[in-house]
C-alpha cells in the first residue's frame, strides 16, 4: 500500500484529518503550537507567520530562574514599602545588594525581610526599629528582592 | 596537548541542602539520612568529627547522637535535585564541555582556559555557588579526571589550599608528599575490593600506583587499571561524556515503613513501584525485555521467620506501557508471594533496555495497540507533570499507603512546592 493510501485508510478508520496524523506520527511536532495544523488541503492562517510566546507572569518577575528563590512574607515591619504578610518575595541571590534596596537578610539564624541602610537593616512601618549590624550576631545578606506577588482571594 | 579537567562537587550535599534554607543547622553535627530514616548517608563535618560513618545505620548512633545533640533529617530528595540542577546550570556557563557526573559533583573541560589564572577562575566558581545557592564547593583540576577528582580530593582535606586545587600548579615535591599521604582507596575506580589486591601487591598509597609499572598492572588487573594509572600521571584516556547513556537497568524499591504482611499491601507497592519504573523508561525512550520482582523480610529482625524470593519474566514484547508492565510484575508476585511473613521490602527492576526506536514486533503483536498505547503513556505522563505525580494512576496502586516510607523529619519542599517556600520575618 502506498503511504498515500495508508494515511486514507487510516483517516476513514479513525474518522480523523490527515493533518493529525501526522501530529500522531512525531510525537515531538506536538510540542510546539500547532497554528498550521488544519493547512493540509486549505489556505495558510494569515497569523502563521506572527506567532509569539504569550506573556507570562514567570518571564516578567523572574530575571535569573537559576537564582532566584520565592519567600512568603509574615510579618507588617514592610507595610509601606507596599509588602503584606502573606506576600510572596521573588529573590534573586545573584544581585549584589546595594543601599536602599529591599533584601532578604539571616539575622541570629532567621530570615528577614528589610530596606538595606548603612550597616543596618530598615523597616517600613514606624512601629518597628532598625536592627543594627552591631546587636547581631551573625547577619548574612542572601540576596535583593526584585519583584512581590500576591493573590486576592 | 595538556589538558585541563576541573572536577567541582559540592561539600556534604544534602546537608549543605538543608542548611542553606535552615541556618540554625549551621555549625551543628547534622546528618541526613536515608530513605525510611534507615543509614546515614550525608554528614555535616562536625558529625564527622564525632565519628559517625557513611552508611551506619542510624539505630546504633543512637547513643552518640542523644550525647551529643546530632540532628538528624530525612532525606528531601525534591529539594537535593532542584539545588542541583542550579548548581550544574551555573557551572555550565564556565566551560563549554560538561559532564554531570552524578547528583552532587560535575566534570568541566577547561583545555585551552590555560592562559587564564585557574585558581582565580576556580575561586569564581565557588563563589557564584555560594551566592547563588548557598552551597560550598570544591575545585579540583588536573590534567585528566582521575587527577582532577584527586585534585578535589585534596582541595577538600588541606585547609590550606582553600577548597580550590588545581595539581598541575603542584610542584612535584609537594604533589609526591601528598600522594605518599593518601591511601590507594582514594584513586577514582579503586574500590575495597581492589584496594585489598593492590595491597597484597605492595601499593599502598597513592604514589604508589602513580609509580608502579603499567604494563605489570594490566597484566595483573586489568586495562582500566593501567588507564588508571596513566591517568595518574597526566596522560588523558577518559574523555569526557556529555551524555549520560541511556541506563541499562531501571530499579525501584523501597523499604516499607512497617511490615507488610497481606497480598494486597505488597501488590499495591509493586504496582506503584512498577509505575514510577515506567515512567523513568518513557523519559529516557527505551523499551524493557525483563522485569524482575523481589520480596523480602526484614534481615535485621532474625527472631522472625524470614523469607526472600524473586521472580523475573521476559516480555513476549518489549514494551513501556504501565499497565502491560504491571499485570506481569503482579503475575510474578503471585508466584512468589508467600502468607504469613512479616515482609519489609518489595522492589521491582526492568532490565534489557533497549531504545523504542529498535523495536521488533513480535508476529502476535499489533503495531497499532501499540500506537495507542504509546499515546495513552504520553498523556498520563503529562498529566501527572502538570497537576502533580499520581493525579492518575493504576488503581491497584491503591489509594492510603499505611506501609509506606518513615520520613519522620523531612524539611519543607522549599522550592518545589508552593505550600512549603521558606518564610522571612517582616
Amino acid at each position: 500500500m502506498s503511504p498515500l493510501n495508508l494515511l486514507r485508510s487510516y483517516t476513514r478508520k479513525n474518522n480523523t484529518n490527515v493533518a493529525e496524523v501526522f501530529v500522531r506520527v512525531s510525537n515531538k511536532s506536538a510540542e510546539i503550537p500547532l497554528f498550521g495544523s488544519k493547512v493540509a488541503a486549505g489556505f495558510p492562517s494569515p497569523a502563521a507567520d506572527h506567532i509569539e510566546v504569550r506573556l507570562s507572569a514567570d518571564q516578567y518577575l523572574v530575571k535569573n530562574p537559576t537564582a532566584t528563590y520565592f519567600v512568603r512574607v509574615k510579618g507588617d515591619s514592610m507595610v509601606n514599602a507596599g509588602i503584606y504578610s502573606g506576600d510572596v518575595l521573588v529573590v534573586d541571590r545573584s544581585v549584589e545588594p546595594s543601599i536602599g534596596q529591599i533584601i532578604l537578610a539571616e539575622v541570629d539564624g532567621e530570615f528577614t525581610v528589610k530596606y538595606l541602610g548603612q550597616n543596618q537593616l530598615v523597616p517600613a512601618n514606624s512601629h518597628y526599629s532598625a536592627i543594627s549590624f552591631d546587636e547581631a550576631d551573625t547577619v548574612a545578606l542572601i540576596g535583593v528582592v526584585t519583584g512581590s506577588m500576591r493573590k486576592f482571594p | 596537548m595538556i589538558r585541563t579537567i576541573a572536577l567541582i562537587d559540592v561539600n556534604n550535599f544534602y546537608v549543605s541542602c538543608e542548611r542553606a534554607f535552615n541556618p540554625r543547622l549551621k555549625h551543628q553535627p547534622v546528618v541526613v539520612l536515608s530513605n525510611n530514616d534507615g543509614c546515614v548517608i550525608s554528614r555535616s563535618n562536625e558529625a564527622k568529627a564525632l565519628g559517625i560513618k557513611m552508611g551506619e545505620p542510624w539505630f546504633r548512633c543512637q547513643a552518640i547522637a542523644k550525647q551529643y545533640g546530632i540532628q538528624a533529617l530525612s532525606s528531601n530528595y525534591a529539594l537535593y535535585a532542584d539545588m542541583s540542577n542550579r548548581v550544574m546550570a551555573i557551572l555550565a556557563d564556565f566551560s563549554p564541555q560538561q559532564e554531570v557526573y552524578s547528583i552532587d559533583e560535575c566534570f568541566l573541560d577547561l583545555t585551552g582556559f590555560e592562559k587564564k589564572d585557574l585558581l582565580v577562575y576556580g575561586k569564581s566558581m565557588r563563589e557564584r555557588i555560594l551566592k547563588w545557592t548557598g552551597l560550598p564547593v570544591c575545585v579540583g583540576m588536573g590534567s585528566t579526571k582521575t587527577q582532577a577528582k584527586l585534585a578535589n580530593n585534596i582541595a577538600k582535606k588541606n585547609i590550606k589550599f582553600n577548597s580550590i586545587c588545581n595539581l598541575y600548579k603542584v610542584v612535584d615535591e609537594e604533589k609526591n608528599h601528598l600522594f605518599r599521604a593518601m591511601e590507594v582507596g582514594e584513586v577514582w575506580g579503586v574500590g575495597r575490593r581492589l584496594t585489598l589486591k593492590l595491597k597484597a601487591h605492595g601499593i599502598n598509597t597513592v604514589l604508589d600506583l602513580k609509580q608502579a609499572n603499567p604494563t605489570y598492572l594490566r597484566r595483573e588487573f586489568g586495562v582500566v587499571m593501567e588507564k588508571t594509572v596513566h591517568e595518574l600521571n597526566g596522560t588523558l584516556c577518559i574523555e569526557l561524556e556529555e551524555v549520560t547513556p541511556p541506563r541499562k537497568q531501571i530499579l525501584s524499591s523501597r523499604s516499607f515503613g512497617y511490615s507488610v504482611r497481606d497480598y494486597q499491601s505488597l501488590a499495591a507497592s509493586i504496582t506503584l513501584y512498577m509505575s514510577r519504573a515506567a515512567e523513568k523508561l518513557r523519559s529516557q525512550g527505551s523499551l524493557a525485555n525483563l522485569i524482575q520482582v523481589y520480596i523480602r523480610t526484614s534481615p535485621f529482625k532474625l527472631d522472625q521467620a524470614q523469607y526472600s524470593n524473586s521472580m523475573t519474566i521476559p516480555l513476549a514484547t518489549p514494551s513501556d506501557d504501565t499497565r502491560q508492565l504491571v499485570k506481569v510484575a503482579l503475575l510474578a508476585l503471585k508466584e512468589i508471594y508467600r502468607p504469613r511473613y512479616n515482609y519489609a521490602k518489595a522492589g521491582v527492576s526492568l532490565s534489557d533496555i533497549i531504545p523504542k526506536s529498535s523495536i521488533q514486533f513480535d508476529f502476535f503483536a499489533s503495531p497499532e495497540n501499540s500506537s495507542r498505547s504509546t499515546a495513552l503513556m504520553t498523556i498520563m505522563d503529562k498529566i501527572n507533570v502538570k497537576m502533580g505525580r499520581e493525579s492518575i494512576k493504576l488503581a491497584s496502586e491503591g489509594f492510603d499507603r499505611p506501609w509506606q516510607m518513615k520520613q519522620g523529619s523531612k524539611s519543607p519542599n522549599y522550592t518545589t512546592s508552593w505550600k512549603d517556600i521558606l518564610s522571612a520575618q517582616a
